[in-house]
C-alpha cells in the first residue's frame, strides 16, 4: 500500500516543474528539430561517399556499401581547390579585417564623441541597411569600370576599407553599443595621465572591445564567404571564388574534364559543396562560442 | 581660474572633440560619399536615361521616364514585376513560418537544459553555410525537403485543394521547409538574448498567483519579445529581400546585360524593387504595432 505523501513524491517525479515527462518532451523536441536541420547536411554527407552503383541502387539509401573518395578527388580538380581557395580567402579575410577595423573606429567617434551632425549621420548609416545594394551597384559597376579595379580583388576590397562592405551598418551599430557602455572614468584617467584621444582609442577602446572585435570579424569573414550577387558581378566571369565555381559547378566540370556532355552526378557535387563549407565550418568547429555569444556579449540587443 | 576662463574652456574642449571625432568618421565618410551617396544618385539618373557603356566611356541620354514605362509594359519587364510579387508572397509565407520558429526555439533554449551550447551550436550552424550556391546544390537535389513531405502526399494535397495561384507558393514552402527554417540562425539568437533579460522572479511570482505556463508565455513572455519580433521581423526581409538566390534581383543583374533592356532599365526596375521593399516593410512593421496595440488594450 502506498501512503499519499510517497504518491505525491512520484506524480511530481512525472509532472512536476521538472518532471521526467517535460524533459523528455523538451530534450525530443530538440533533438528532432535539431536532426530536420542537419538533415540536409547529413544526407549531403552521406551521399558524397557513394559510388556510382550507390547512388542507382535503390537499396542504398543512408549508408554507401563502401567508402568512396573518388568524388573528393574530382571536386579537388574541378574548382582547382588550392589557388581558388587562395584567391577566396583574399577577396574575405582582407575585406573582413579592414571592414572590422573601420567599423570600430566610427562606432567609436559616434558613442564617444558629441559629433555635430551625429544624427544625420546615424540616418544616413540606417539607409545603408535599409537600401539594398542592388539600388546602387550598377553606377558602382561603372565606377570601379573607370577605375580600372573591375575584375580584381580591389573591388570587393575598397568599398570594405571605407565602412560601405556588406553588412557594415550593422558592424557600425555593434561597435557603438559596445564603446558606449565602456565605462568613461577609464578614458578620464588616460586623459589626465595625458593620453591623446586617439592612444585612448587604440590603448583602452580597442583592448576593452576585444570581444566585439573577434565576433564582427567572424560575421564579417562569414557574411563574406558566402556572398555571391555582388562579387558575380564585380568579378566577372574569368576571377571566380570557390562559391562562384560552386555555383557553376557543371561548366566547370566539362572545362576541367574537357568532356563537354558528361552530366555530374549529385554526389560530385556534394563532394565540392563540402568543400566550399569546410572552411567556415572549421572556423566555426573552433571559434562556436563567438558567434552564438557575440551577439549576447556585444549588446546589439540593448535598448 | 577667473569666469571668462571658466566657460571658454568646456567650449574650446568641445569643439576639439568635435573635430577629433570628425577625423575619426573621415574614413567612413569619404567611403559613403564615393561608394554610397553618389552609386545612389547616379542611379536614379540612370533610371532616367539610356546608358552605353563601351570602350569609348559611358554615356547617359536622358529619356524622362521611358525606363519606367518599359518596366510596366515590356516582357522583361512583366518577368521583373512576377518575381517581385513572388517576394511578396515569399514574404508573407516564410517570415511568419521563421519568426514563430525562432521564438519556439528560443524558448527551449532558455529552458534549464543539459547540452545548451551544443544546441545552440546546431541551430546557428546554417547562418554559417547558407550561401546562395551551397543552398541551391541542396533544393536541387531534393536534400532540403523532409521526406515525410512527399511521402504523406502532402504536395498532392495542396495541388488538389488550393487555386492554382496560392498553391505554388505554399507548396514551395513545404518544398524548401528545411531551407526556410534555416534562415532563423540569428532571429533564435536574438531572441534569446531577449529572454534572458526577462527576470525570473517574475514568473515565480505569477506562478503564485496562480498563472500556468501558458499564461505566463502569453503575458510575460510575448510582451518582452514584442521589441525584439520587430526587429525580427524587419532583418528577416531584408534577408530574404537580399539573398542572392531572389529571382527579383536576379533580373536586375541579369538585364544589366540583356540586349534588349541595359543599365538604364535595371536601375529603374532596381528602384522599383526597393520600392516595393519599402512598402512591404512598412506594411509589416505597421501591422505589428497594430496587433501589439489591440493586444494591449485587451
Amino acid at each position: 500500500m502506498m501512503d499519499l505523501n510517497r504518491r505525491m513524491k512520484i506524480r511530481r517525479f512525472f509532472l512536476g516543474k521538472d518532471g521526467i515527462v517535460g524533459k523528455i518532451v523538451l530534450y525530443g523536441l530538440l533533438l528532432t528539430i535539431g536532426f530536420v536541420y542537419l538533415f540536409p547536411l547529413i544526407k549531403m554527407f552521406t551521399t558524397s561517399i557513394m559510388d556510382l552503383s550507390d547512388l542507382v541502387n535503390p537499396v542504398v539509401e543512408w549508408i554507401p556499401t563502401k567508402l568512396y573518395l573518388e568524388n573528393y578527388r574530382t571536386g579537388l580538380i574541378v574548382l582547382k581547390y588550392g589557388s581558388t581557395l587562395l584567391f577566396s580567402l583574399a577577396v574575405t579575410l582582407v575585406p573582413a579585417l579592414l571592414q572590422t577595423a573601420v567599423t570600430s573606429l566610427t562606432g567609436y567617434a559616434l558613442a564617444k564623441f558629441k559629433v555635430r551632425g551625429r544624427r544625420i549621420v546615424f540616418a544616413l548609416i540606417l539607409l545603408t541597411y535599409l537600401l539594398p545594394q542592388q539600388v546602387y551597384m550598377i553606377p558602382k559597376f561603372v565606377l570601379f569600370d573607370q577605375f580600372g579595379i573591375l575584375k580584381t580583388a580591389w573591388s570587393i576590397i575598397f568599398p570594405a576599407t571605407f565602412g560601405q562592405g556588406l553588412s557594415s551598418a550593422i558592424f557600425i551599430l555593434i561597435f557603438y553599443q559596445f564603446f558606449r557602455i565602456q565605462p568613461p572614468a577609464l578614458d578620464e584617467s588616460a586623459e589626465i595621465d595625458g593620453a591623446n584621444p586617439y592612444q585612448i582609442f587604440f590603448r583602452i577602446g580597442v583592448p576593452l572591445a576585444a570581444p566585439a572585435y573577434l565576433s564582427a570579424f567572424l560575421f564579417s569573414f562569414v557574411w563574406y564567404w558566402n556572398e555571391t550577387y555582388i562579387s558575380s558581378l564585380f568579378l566577372g566571369t574569368d576571377l571566380y571564388t570557390l562559391q562562384l565555381k560552386l555555383f557553376n559547378f557543371q561548366s566547370q566540370f566539362n572545362l576541367a574534364t574537357g568532356i563537354a556532355q558528361t552530366a555530374t552526378n549529385e554526389a560530385i557535387r556534394y563532394a565540392a559543396t563540402i568543400l566550399i563549407i569546410l572552411p567556415v565550418l572549421v572556423v566555426y568547429a573552433v571559434m562556436q562560442k563567438w558567434f552564438v555569444e557575440g551577439i549576447d556579449k556585444t549588446g546589439v540587443t540593448g535598448e | 581660474m577667473n569666469e571668462s576662463g571658466r566657460i571658454r574652456r568646456p567650449l574650446k574642449r568641445e569643439k576639439r572633440m568635435n573635430l577629433v571625432g570628425w577625423s575619426m568618421l573621415l574614413p567612413w565618410a569619404f567611403g559613403f560619399l564615393v561608394f554610397t551617396l553618389y552609386p545612389i544618385l547616379s542611379s536614379f539618373r540612370y533610371s532616367l536615361s539610356e546608358v552605353i557603356l563601351d570602350g569609348a566611356g559611358i554615356r547617359v541620354t536622358f529619356v524622362g521616364l521611358e525606363n519606367y514605362r518599359a518596366a510596366f509594359s515590356s516582357a522583361a519587364g512583366f518577368a521583373f514585376l512576377q518575381s517581385v510579387l513572388d517576394f511578396a508572397l515569399e514574404v508573407l509565407f516564410k517570415v511568419p513560418i521563421i519568426t514563430v520558429f525562432a521564438i519556439i526555439i528560443a524558448v527551449l533554449l532558455n529552458q534549464k537544459i543539459k547540452l545548451r551550447g551544443f544546441f545552440r551550436a546546431i541551430y546557428f550552424l546554417p547562418v554559417i553555410i547558407a550561401s546562395g550556391p551551397v543552398i541551391n546544390q541542396l533544393a536541387s537535389q531534393g536534400a532540403a525537403t523532409i521526406p515525410l513531405v512527399e511521402q504523406m502526399g502532402i504536395l498532392d494535397f495542396i495541388n488538389r485543394t488550393f487555386a492554382p495561384a496560392l498553391a505554388r507558393p505554399i507548396a514551395g514552402v513545404f518544398d524548401e521547409l528545411i531551407v526556410i527554417l534555416w534562415f532563423s540562425g540569428v532571429q533564435i539568437l536574438l531572441f534569446i538574448a531577449a529572454l534572458q533579460k526577462i527576470d525570473r522572479s517574475v514568473y515565480e511570482a505569477a506562478m503564485i498567483d496562480g498563472a500556468g505556463p501558458w499564461e505566463s508565455f502569453w503575458k510575460i513572455t510575448m510582451p518582452a519579445l514584442a521589441m525584439m519580433v520587430r526587429v525580427s521581423v524587419v532583418f528577416t526581409i531584408i534577408n530574404l529581400a537580399t539573398f542572392s538566390e531572389n529571382p527579383a534581383i536576379q533580373h536586375i543583374r541579369s538585364n544589366m546585360f540583356a540586349l534588349e533592356t541595359g543599365f538604364g532599365f535595371s536601375s529603374a526596375i532596381a528602384w522599383i524593387y526597393f520600392v516595393a521593399l519599402a512598402l512591404i516593410l512598412g506594411i509589416a512593421v505597421g501591422a505589428l504595432s497594430a496587433f501589439g496595440r489591440k493586444k494591449a488594450r485587451t
